[in-house]
């Protein structure tokens, strides 16, 4: 099973989400932006950083990747992907994900250990965790405050989409939210770093859970 | 005609005897591009014209150093086929005048001088001074200095893992931006910034080249500042950065450097294009032929001397064979960075400036001459005619007793989370330690690199009080300080970088503190048996007249052999016993409880042993890698008051402590002593392991609950003291 980590201009945290999906027992594959060719992986995760150096807007430009075209369409198949962060970012300008991130309330970047409830361990990527779990994970970014018109919210809210929720909001995001699904449950975007949270050395551990998930239902 | 218009070498800089020189080195007189050029080599910034001569007195070697002080950046072996490269720059004098692209771009110059000698970069510490926060301007060059650093270091990918700040009143003009990096590579990746091989191409990687930065070293690093409109007319001296563009050049660079593609390689920092052909061409014993014509140019109508001479940021100059030239290209294309041959390595010596290939010859001078023959001064040194009368004014008797020293500890509390929050310190997933403790601890792991168990640590320190009433004693006692946050961790403490920030050179009594202050590094590094393996001099810190305090900051890398686990850090735990190791001395002198309390600066610095510090360091490794303590924290700034508090608020327990009975014991800062905080069964060996380390040590007393208490002295709720702590920098910022 292959989990396939793409690696725009500026992204930064291409090689710890590898290492994340290694951990997680998958075999790690180093997409590249301008190869449209997925190359027979099974996942795909769309790494943090500063693709393109947040430039225009964050992720407004990696959307438009060759990568991207082949990621869209696949997903709209069921592909599983993960956008963290900036991999989050480019999956709302790519409209795979409704609403938009805009910059943190208090202007600032913000990295700092976060608590998270898990509240939709439905997706592709949290089946592994409990109902309701509580987690902490690094949260770092410039641009993570979510935002979407209050229509789109309730029917987030309705369908059960909110995958996680900040216990104590960083960063301006409307209704708390961290993290959200699309319809099919496959396509997850979170702001907060799932692939800096595999080892209790450095941080919290808590974050294995997102690739494990994906690696079990892949396998299954 | 005006004196400048006739001796247009005064108006770059240059004086008369310099001018001189430089007609003898050529045997006729430059022409304007030449003594252009001269100028900016021969500045104090690239030259070290008043430092040079003091710089060598200072330990470089030790048996794993495999790079110096003389290259982009130094390196030493640490096992497992792995070496570390680290070094440290100031820019302050960018950030002075424009704080965000000033701080920003010293984070880019120093990873380039890191990863140009083929390591990966994988942290950056920042050591910060600036004006008392009641100032409006300090707070403006707080706020976008940081802001600046956050924006370089999050957006290029190095994290940001530890630093320290200091508000002081003489840096309120002059603020000091130090950064450090550091990086790590295979050790047979080493690669040295010199040209060889005649016939070989000079290829320029990255960014276009502008008319920003044009003098930067010459105008903003080797001047000091005058009244607030001359600042402003400098502000286009200051370069912007890129991150985005540097991320793109750091893959690039070390993807060719992986592949053998490169025969040497180099940033292009201060002076640009003129510095980095004339340094590689002249350590390499060549000389090199540059195109003007073939230099991408940001905008039209660029003059020779502006192409040679700009400062734009995010450029690599790399010696290649032209075998490997259409390999480097593709390399280039691959992560969409630019790449011209400006040039050719040449036989002779001789730096050769042509309009384009084939074309007029514009200057022709020996790179050797710009690289190496810059005049070294011994500059008329001076002792400060009050230091007697200072160091006489001892706060402990010209100071009243507080009658309160529970608001003083308090008062003395900064927590300096709103800084580093702003940082990203996670990335790479290293960060074992991040910043806000002793010294930050990190994996040794990067991509590609060879599986390995050991740890780093790295700490910057640096005090200016201590200095300005001692310099050859409070830099050696800064050293020791930062080698004791590392044995804090767990850390052997194994090399030191510094970066010496003073004031104008012109003043004798600058000049003494200078190289009193290398003395005293000299002395601590030599008995701590730690090379210098890099370094940075920035001088003429000064406003208005007034000098800056002496603050030379060293940085201090420490190897911990197996990193199994994470080092207790700064805290205490309940039903603990607190141990003290070393002695305090009683003295207030140089203390920050009397400067920043009262404004007094005087008073005698309490003595340094380095046998016993040596001694101490050993131990206190020793007894956080066996697990014997389960709360550490060096006295330092604000003393045992400080030390004590702050182990409180960082875990949240207290402690009732009987050792110190009065205000002066409490915030003397003597050097060589340490808080453990050991669990009861392990407390009687922490005893036992300093009396056969020789090293004394005194019962303090137990940790546990929710008060800290100093009998007779200190009395607060750790909640209260948390507050205080997590309050005092955002309080001083909302004062708008």
């Amino acid at each position: 099973m292959k989990i396939g980590v793409v690696t725009f201009p500026g992204s930064l945290d291409d090689v710890d989400a590898r290492r994340a999906a290694a951990v997680a027992g998958a075999e790690a594959v180093a997409l590249w932006h301008g190869d449209a060719d997925l190359h027979g992986v099974d996942a795909v995760v769309l790494p943090g950083g500063f693709s393109y150096g947040d430039y225009l807007r964050a992720g407004a430009i990696s959307r438009f990747a060759p990568v991207m075209e082949t990621i869209i369409k696949k997903a709209g198949e069921g592909l599983p992907v993960l956008g963290i962060c900036n991999g989050f970012q480019v999956l709302c300008e790519s409209h795979l994900l409704p609403g938009a991130l805009i910059k943190n309330h208090h202007r600032k970047f913000i990295c700092k250990d976060q608590p998270l409830r898990i509240e939709n361990n439905r997706t592709a990527w949290t089946s592994d965790y409990d109902a309701n779990h509580e987690i902490t994970i690094v949260l770092k970014n410039q641009d993570g405050s979510f935002v979407a018109d209050e229509a789109t919210l309730d029917r987030l809210e309705g369908e059960g989409r909110v995958v996680a929720r900040y216990l104590g909001n960083p960063n301006g995001s409307y209704r708390d939210i961290a993290g959200i699904t699309n319809e099919r449950g496959n396509v997850v975007g979170l702001m907060p770093h799932p692939e800096h949270a595999v080892n209790p050395l450095c941080s919290s551990a808590d974050g294995g859970r997102l690739f494990e998930s994906a690696a079990a239902a892949l396998v299954a | 005609m005006s004196a400048v218009a006739e001796h247009p070498h005064r108006a770059l800089g240059l004086t008369d005897a310099e001018y001189d020189g430089i007609c003898d080195k050529l045997g006729r007189e430059p022409n304007g591009l030449e003594l252009a050029v001269f100028s900016l080599m021969w500045s104090e910034h690239c030259g070290y014209k008043h430092s040079r001569k003091l710089l060598k007195l200072l330990p470089t070697e030790g048996p794993h150093v495999v790079m110096g002080p003389d290259e982009n950046a130094g390196a030493v072996d640490v096992g497992n086929g792995l070496a570390v490269a680290f070094k440290v720059e100031s820019h302050n004098h960018p950030s002075a005048v424009e704080p965000f692209q000033g701080a920003a771009t010293g984070v880019g110059g120093i990873l380039r001088d890191v990863f140009a000698i083929g390591a990966r970069p994988i942290a950056i510490l920042d050591s910060l001074r600036f004006g008392e926060l009641d100032s409006a301007r300090s707070r403006y060059l707080l706020d976008h200095a940081v802001a600046g650093i956050a924006h370089y270091g999050n957006s290029v990918g190095v994290p940001t893992v530890g630093g320290e700040v200091v508000f002081d009143e003489c840096y309120a003009e002059n603020p000091l931006v130090n950064v450090l990096c550091l990086g790590v590579m295979p050790k047979d990746r080493l690669v040295l910034g010199r040209a060889s091989g005649v016939g070989n191409l000079a290829v320029l990687l990255g960014s276009s080249t502008g008319r920003d930065g044009i003098g930067g070293v010459s105008v903003l690093a080797s001047a000091g500042f005058g009244d607030a409109e001359a600042e402003q007319a400098k502000r286009p001296s200051v370069q912007v950065g890129d991150p985005f563009e540097e991320k793109r050049l750091i893959e690039a660079c070390l993807e060719l450097l992986d592949a053998g593609l490169v025969v040497g390689i180099q940033d292009l920092g201060g002076a640009g294009l003129t510095c980095a052909t004339s340094e590689t061409a002249s350590r390499g014993g060549v000389g090199m032929d540059v195109y003007v014509s073939e230099v991408a140019q940001r905008e039209p109508g660029m003059e020779p001397f502006e192409v040679m001479t700009s400062e734009s940021q995010e450029r690599m100059l790399a010696i290649v064979t032209p075998e490997s030239l259409d390999r480097v290209l593709e390399t280039a294309r691959r992560w969409e960075v630019r790449a011209s041959v400006v040039g050719t390595v040449t036989a002779g010596g001789g730096l050769r400036i042509l309009d384009r290939l084939g074309g007029a010859v514009l200057a022709d001078v020996p790179a050797a001459s710009l690289h190496e023959d810059a005049p070294l001064y011994d500059r008329p040194m001076a002792r400060p005619s009050d230091l007697d009368a200072r160091r006489a004014d001892d706060p402990g008797a010209a100071l009243p007793a507080p009658g309160d020293c529970t608001a003083d500890v308090l008062a003395l509390l900064a927590d300096p989370a709103w800084i580093y929050r702003q940082y990203d310190h996670q990335l790479f997933l290293n960060t074992v330690e991040g910043p806000g403790g002793d010294a930050a601890v990190l994996r040794l792991k990067a991509p590609g690199l060879p599986a390995s168990d050991r740890g780093l640590a790295l700490s910057t320190d640096g005090n200016a009080r201590w200095c300005s009433l001692d310099p050859r004693q409070g830099t050696a006692m800064n050293v020791a300080e930062a080698a004791l946050n590392v044995a804090c961790v767990g850390a052997r403490p194994v090399a030191v970088v510094n970066c010496l920030n003073f004031g104008n050179p012109e003043h004798p009594e600058v000049m003494w503190q200078l190289s009193e202050a290398i003395d005293g590094m000299a002395e601590a590094c030599v008995a701590l048996e730690l090379p210098v393996i890099g370094g940075n001099v920035s001088l003429y810190n000064e406003s208005r007249g007034r000098d800056i305090d002496p603050t030379p900051v060293v940085g201090v890398l420490g190897l911990i052999d197996h990193l199994e686990r994470r080092p207790p850090g700064v805290g205490l735990v309940e039903n603990g016993r607190l141990v003290l190791l070393g002695e305090t001395q009683a003295t207030l002198g140089g203390s920050q409880w009397a400067a920043q309390l009262h404004g007094h600066r005087n008073g005698a610095l309490a003595s340094l042993d380095l046998d016993l510090h040596k001694r101490l360091l050993e131990l206190v490794a020793a007894l956080v890698n066996e697990g014997l303590a389960a709360g550490v924290h060096d006295v330092s700034e604000g003393g045992l008051g400080v030390a004590l508090a702050e182990m409180a608020v960082r875990s949240g327990v207290g402690a009732r402590v009987v050792g110190p009975s009065t205000h002066v014991e409490l915030f003397s800062e003597s050097p060589s002593r340490v808080v453990v905080c050991a669990l009861p069964d392990a407390a009687q060996e922490v005893f036992r392991r300093a009396g056969a380390a020789g090293v004394p040590a005194s019962f303090l007393g137990g940790s546990g609950g929710d008060r800290l208490v100093v009998e007779g002295l200190v009395d607060v709720s750790v909640a209260d003291a948390r507050a205080a702590w997590q309050a005092a920098i955002p309080t001083a910022l909302a004062t708008a």
